[in-house]
């Protein structure tokens, strides 16, 4: 069994906001292009023509509706990608060291020379968040991009994980939220951040910001105020236009 | 076992190059960066400097990687060898196949130019493909926007000379209440997204309006699940509410509209000697153009269109309380919605300290905005009445001075631009000679129909007819049907590019591929020769005599021009190229090169020199120095002697490339806003060659040429509509917006189909292509029918089961799914899943062909007869537009079938099948 650090210098993840996510799988595919051809094995496709295309992701957008007890149903949009746990079960079940959290910013990793493939770690894994690659049977799983964030040969904008530079939406926020003053730790704290399974007890440095409270109208008591008529014809609304002209 | 971290390489190489193109994996044309390793595409991100999308990239955009490497890539010119629909071809040369092409297109222009119908599909280089089309001399040219957003376009541009996506947007870093009709995921999607972002960074609220709670509209704060077909009559209650409240910008309804132009007893516009409509000047009472100096235009008299106006919409019959039962919303929502607009159209108006003048030269010390702002596209114009729901939204929008204003909707350079500065439509043909001046247009009374002089259609789709006037993109979608039927007449070569008529791009597509395969007594094809031009192994390649190979989108060259559909922000104007950031490893070639190799063969006027030898070498040759105007070309950055206007500069795609593979210059701060009326964008626009001298106008709320038509249907005139269209023309081509109801008169929409069924494109997809990718098909590889609760309790649905669809003119059965957040009458599929066997290069059992499938089978060109021994098209009467979306249905569960029905034989596929394994990675 693998030892996770007793602490980490930073706590490097993404806060994902369900509010602002329209669920178009933008991350799920740059995530995919970034790491085919990027840190480890390509991520494989198998019968990618076929009946039954099989491939791997690291990143993936579930659909899940909502029927509130009053009012319409909603739809909310779930990315979900490894959560990078500070206490990550995934590592602690690895038998060969392979699964590891890092020190300097509590990223998750698989070191695929290690990896052999037997597979605990995802069954360890609340999350569902780690992916066996068919193709080359290494375990594999988000790494942050932590071949972008520090990579001298990007310029220093891009040096954010794939998912976030792409998302339209700007649903999705890098930064280390170990730091109460990042731009992340603010948000979470602004929008009432959480953590996803709580109960788990994986300590999870992901956040997700919750949906805003929606369909409002929906509300039978509702106290908006409604417009009041000028006029209810045509005459009536012509004198009422003349003595507003006058005015202008 | 303890911890043991290994040492970790964190700056690996990321690429030997970046080359910055133009992604084409949908229409949006975002800038990419494309990332090569030894020559190869290796990784494929948003250009950060773009205007479009600047630096954001979303999945098919990503995805491009594997629409490159597909192996549904055409890889020859091919000549059919077996019966048409086989997909049985075989491999020729380049010089075969352009002398067979020549051989069949030089005696059609010589003898009757119009017997060549060239439609040009999802083309983005349609100021190109037109030019050769007017050169050819045929009248039938057009591209896929009659079967698209037509309705849209042509309302905006009618109204208030621009409208939605290439035309304009809301003011993204401004409004504060921003309402979305409709499916919108299609177009401008990366736009979009982007905007939403910041609306929601900023705590500003989105009202959706659709029957289907997906994308755009899950996180919309308020959700409107409409009727479909009903968005018209929806807005025309909320312009009620605001007439009957005075929440209406009188200021900008006087100075910014013709809401003060006054009406003759004929409904038309009084107008002066040199043809000027007329108001009345507040300060001196006096009759004046509308455009004199220092007027304030009155919108009091029994005779204004305000006037009108008012008495149109006061009426009780669009009152919430009346609306709300057809709507399917309750009155008091539609209440509050009006009162929401108003609130913050008003009480949060925007000041901008920002002086500016109009066009009547009067001068003003702030920019006033009204922060709502408004979009929608196929949603709503994709019905029979959606001319008229379009131009009532555009009316709200009008109303609430929200247009061109901080914080509203804003147009993008060179729009705006009003219908009167659009060419018309030319339609005079003159075997061996140009087509009389360009093919689409806007039409402004029944003289500027596209008919012969003995009144039949000169058009093969009958754009510009009686049956439907004002059809500015043309009707793709009637082409092939009316070609078969030999109605106006028979045509010799159908030319087809980017297109999948035969499937998706068609309504009845099995009765397509039967006229597409039709012989007459002879054994001859009805339509006796089919060329089309195609990247992918799609469904119509095999309905093909001739097929050009074109290139991927990163193997070739284009303008994304002014002349065309603009890419440019409100803030600034732009355009951009694509050029080949790889080379083709096939013995393919792009199109529009195709295209200028033919016009020198064809000897087409602007396609040969006067020794008769070719003009330009290929596209990138004619991107760079075709002139279309004096100094106007279809680039406008680096000319010779200054930016938009000059002379050709031979190293114009070199600063392309250098610049990221764009063009743009921003537009001058008291240009901004206001850009109809405004002295200082009126200047600029000029200035820039969007036109050549300045053109103020005022927003239509009453289009007068909808009256002319009225007027004819009335017997006044020289030029007559046949007497079973009159009471259509008279009745739908109402100068103020009205509501029809599309579901019962026109769709039988009776007990028996009751049901509406829609589609929705998927972000992650577009139309047909998407599935040929590894990557989006495992995202969309499936297409249930989508059933709201109602309607799954009432058939004892379950998990797994089918259901056969109906409607009036035929079934599908296909697999069914639930869904709570949708209208409880409505049920829909994702567009465009379903695939044909052996198309695609997909498995025979890919999912996408045994349990994909599409609406279009059920959906006919034309309505189900309705006794009166006509046969009227399915289609909006004004524009011609493709009423897919008023389908009615009726459902009821089945046994499972083995496949999806109906089933089609497998098309032989003319490149083999995909690789059974990718693991793709270019670098070592």
């Amino acid at each position: 069994m693998t030892q996770l650090p007793t602490h980490t210098e930073k706590k490097l993840g993404l806060v994902i906001d369900l509010d602002t996510c329209v669920g178009c799988h933008a991350c799920v595919v740059s995530c995919k292009g970034w790491n085919t051809e990027n840190y480890g094995a390509p991520l494989s496709d198998q019968d990618p023509y076929g009946a039954d295309p099989t491939g791997t992701f690291l990143n993936r957008v579930h659909s899940y509706e909502v029927q509130p007890d009053q009012g319409v149903a909603q739809l909310i949009h779930f990315p979900k990608s490894c959560l990078h746990c500070d206490d990550a079960p995934c590592v602690t079940v690895c038998p060969t060291g392979a699964s590891y959290k890092r020190v300097e910013d509590g990223i998750v990793l698989v070191n695929e020379s290690d990896c052999i493939g037997c597979g605990l770690c995802a069954w360890a894994c609340p999350y569902g968040a780690r992916e066996m690659d068919a193709d080359q049977g290494v375990m594999k799983k988000c790494t942050l991009c932590v071949d972008r964030i520090y990579n001298e040969n990007l310029p220093e904008e891009d040096r954010q994980p794939a998912c976030v530079r792409t998302c339209p939406s700007n649903a999705r926020h890098f930064g280390d939220l170990a730091d109460s003053e990042s731009d992340v730790s603010k948000l979470v704290a602004e929008r009432g951040g959480i953590d996803l399974m709580p109960e788990q007890g994986t300590k999870p440095v992901n956040k997700y910001l919750p949906p805003r409270p929606k369909d409002t109208w929906d509300q039978i008591d509702i106290l908006a105020p409604l417009l009041d008529p000028v006029a209810e014809e045509p005459k009536g609304f012509l004198g009422w236009l003349d003595k507003t002209l006058e005015k202008l | 076992m303890l911890q043991k971290q290994p040492v970790l390489e964190t700056s690996p190489h990321v690429s030997n190059e970046v080359r910055q193109t133009t992604c084409y994996m949908c229409a949006c044309r975002c800038g990419i960066n494309v990332h090569l390793k030894d020559g190869k595409v290796a990784y494929i991100e948003g250009n950060r400097d773009h205007p479009v999308n600047r630096g954001v990239l979303c999945a098919k955009g990503s995805a491009g990687i594997m629409q490159v490497n597909a192996p549904s890539r055409l890889r020859a010119p091919l000549k059919r060898v077996g019966p048409r629909g086989s997909g049985e071809f075989e491999e020729i040369t380049w010089d075969e196949a352009l002398g067979i092409a020549t051989d069949w297109l030089a005696p059609i222009r010589e003898a009757a130019p119009e017997k060549l119908a060239f439609f040009t599909g999802r083309d983005q280089s349609q100021s190109f493909t037109s030019f050769w089309a007017q050169g050819f001399g045929t009248p039938n040219y057009a591209a896929h926007g009659g079967f698209c957003s037509v309705n849209m376009a042509a309302a905006g541009i009618y109204t208030m000379g621009g409208a939605f996506w290439e035309f304009g947007q809301p003011d993204w870093e401004r409004t504060k209440l921003f309402m979305l009709f409709g499916v919108a995921e299609d177009h401008d999607s990366n736009p979009i997204k982007m905007g939403l972002g910041r609306l929601k960074e900023r705590g500003a609220k989105v009202i959706g309006v659709n029957p289907i709670r997906t994308g755009y509209n899950a996180i919309a704060d308020e959700w409107l699940g409409i009727t479909p077909g009903t968005d018209g009559l929806l807005i025309l209650a909320l312009i009620h509410e605001l007439l009957k409240a005075g929440k209406i910008d009188l200021d900008y309804l006087a100075h910014r509209t013709n809401a003060p132009v006054l009406l003759d007893d004929d409904g038309l516009f009084q107008r002066d000697g040199e043809g000027r409509p007329l108001v009345r000047d507040r300060t001196t009472g006096e009759t004046v153009p509308f455009d004199a100096q220092k007027i304030i235009p009155d919108l009091r008299g029994a005779d204004t269109v305000f006037t009108k106006l008012i008495e149109r919409y006061l009426d009780p019959q669009y009152a919430p309380d009346a609306v709300a039962k057809r709507c399917g919303i309750p009155a008091q929502k539609i209440k509050l919605i009006a009162a929401e607009l108003a609130r913050v159209a008003f009480d949060e108006a925007i000041e901008i300290d920002q002086p500016w003048t109009d066009f009547r030269g009067h001068s003003y010390d702030k920019m006033i905005g009204r922060p709502v702002s408004f979009h929608s596209m196929r949603g709503i114009s994709a019905h029979a009445n959606g001319f008229q729901t379009c131009r009532a939204l555009h009316v709200l929008q009008i109303i609430l001075g929200s247009v061109e204003v901080p914080g509203g909707f804003r147009f993008k350079p060179p729009y705006p631009k009003p219908a009167t500065a659009h060419p018309k439509p030319h339609c005079r043909v003159t075997p061996g000679q140009p087509l009389d001046g360009p093919h689409l247009g806007f039409v402004h009374g029944p003289e500027d129909l596209c008919l012969n002089d003995d009144g039949t259609p000169a058009r093969i789709d009958k754009a510009f007819t009686w049956e439907n006037p004002m059809s500015a993109h043309g009707l793709m979608h009637m082409v092939i049907s009316n070609a078969h039927a030999g109605d106006p007449y028979q045509i010799d070569t159908l030319f087809l590019y980017m297109a999948n008529m035969s499937w998706n791009s068609s309504m009845n597509s099995a009765g397509v591929m039967d006229m597409l395969t039709d012989t007459d007594e002879n054994g001859d094809y009805v339509i006796p020769h089919i060329i089309y031009s195609d990247a992918y192994s799609s469904e119509m390649v095999a309905y093909a005599d001739l097929i050009l190979p074109d290139t991927t989108y990163l193997e070739r060259h284009d303008c994304i021009s002014l002349l065309d559909r603009p890419i440019c922000e409100a803030d600034a104007v732009a355009d951009a190229i694509r050029w080949p950031v790889i080379e083709p490893d096939r013995n393919v070639r792009g199109f529009q090169s195709v295209l200028v190799d033919l016009g020198a063969r064809l000897k087409l006027p602007g396609f040969v020199n006067e020794d008769g030898s070719a003009k330009y070498k290929d596209y990138a040759d004619y991107m760079t120095h075709h002139i279309r105007r004096p100094g106007i070309g279809p680039l406008a950055g680096w000319r010779e002697g200054g930016d938009s206007r000059g002379d050709a500069n031979p190293n114009q795609i070199d600063r392309y490339i250098e610049n990221g593979g764009f063009w743009m210059e921003h537009i001058p701060d008291e240009a901004l806003y206001y850009k109809p009326w405004n002295k200082a964008y009126q200047d600029w626009a000029v200035a820039k060659g969007f036109y050549d001298s300045v053109q103020p106008y005022i927003f239509q709320l009453y289009v007068e040429p909808m009256r002319k038509f009225q007027r004819a249907a009335d017997g006044h005139g020289t030029r007559q509509p046949p007497d079973h269209l009159r009471d259509q023309i008279r009745q739908k081509m109402d100068p103020l917006p009205i509501w029809y109801d599309v579901n019962e008169e026109d769709q039988q929409g009776s007990d028996e189909f009751s049901i509406h069924a829609l589609t929705q494109r998927p972000m992650a997809m577009y139309h047909s292509w998407g599935t040929q990718n590894a990557w989006l098909r495992q995202i969309h590889g499936r297409n249930p029918m989508y059933i709201p609760t109602k309607l799954w309790e009432a058939n004892g649905f379950n998990t797994g089961d089918w259901a056969r669809v109906t409607s009036p003119h035929g079934s599908i059965t296909v697999p069914v799914a639930h869904m709570a957040a949708l209208n409880d009458h409505t049920i829909w599929t994702w567009n465009a899943i379903g695939k044909r066997k052996g198309a695609w290069a997909l498995d025979k059992d890919a999912p996408e062909a045994t349990q994909g499938f599409l609406l279009n089978h059920i959906i006919h060109e034309l309505l189900p007869p309705k006794g009166d021994g006509l046969r009227w098209s399915n289609s909006d009467p004004i524009t011609g537009q493709a009423a897919w979306f008023d389908l009615k249905v009726k459902i009821e569960k089945v046994d499972a079938p083995a496949e999806a029905q109906p089933e089609f034989p497998p098309q032989k596929s003319p490149v083999g099948q995909g690789p059974d394994k990718l693991t793709w990675k270019v670098g070592k």
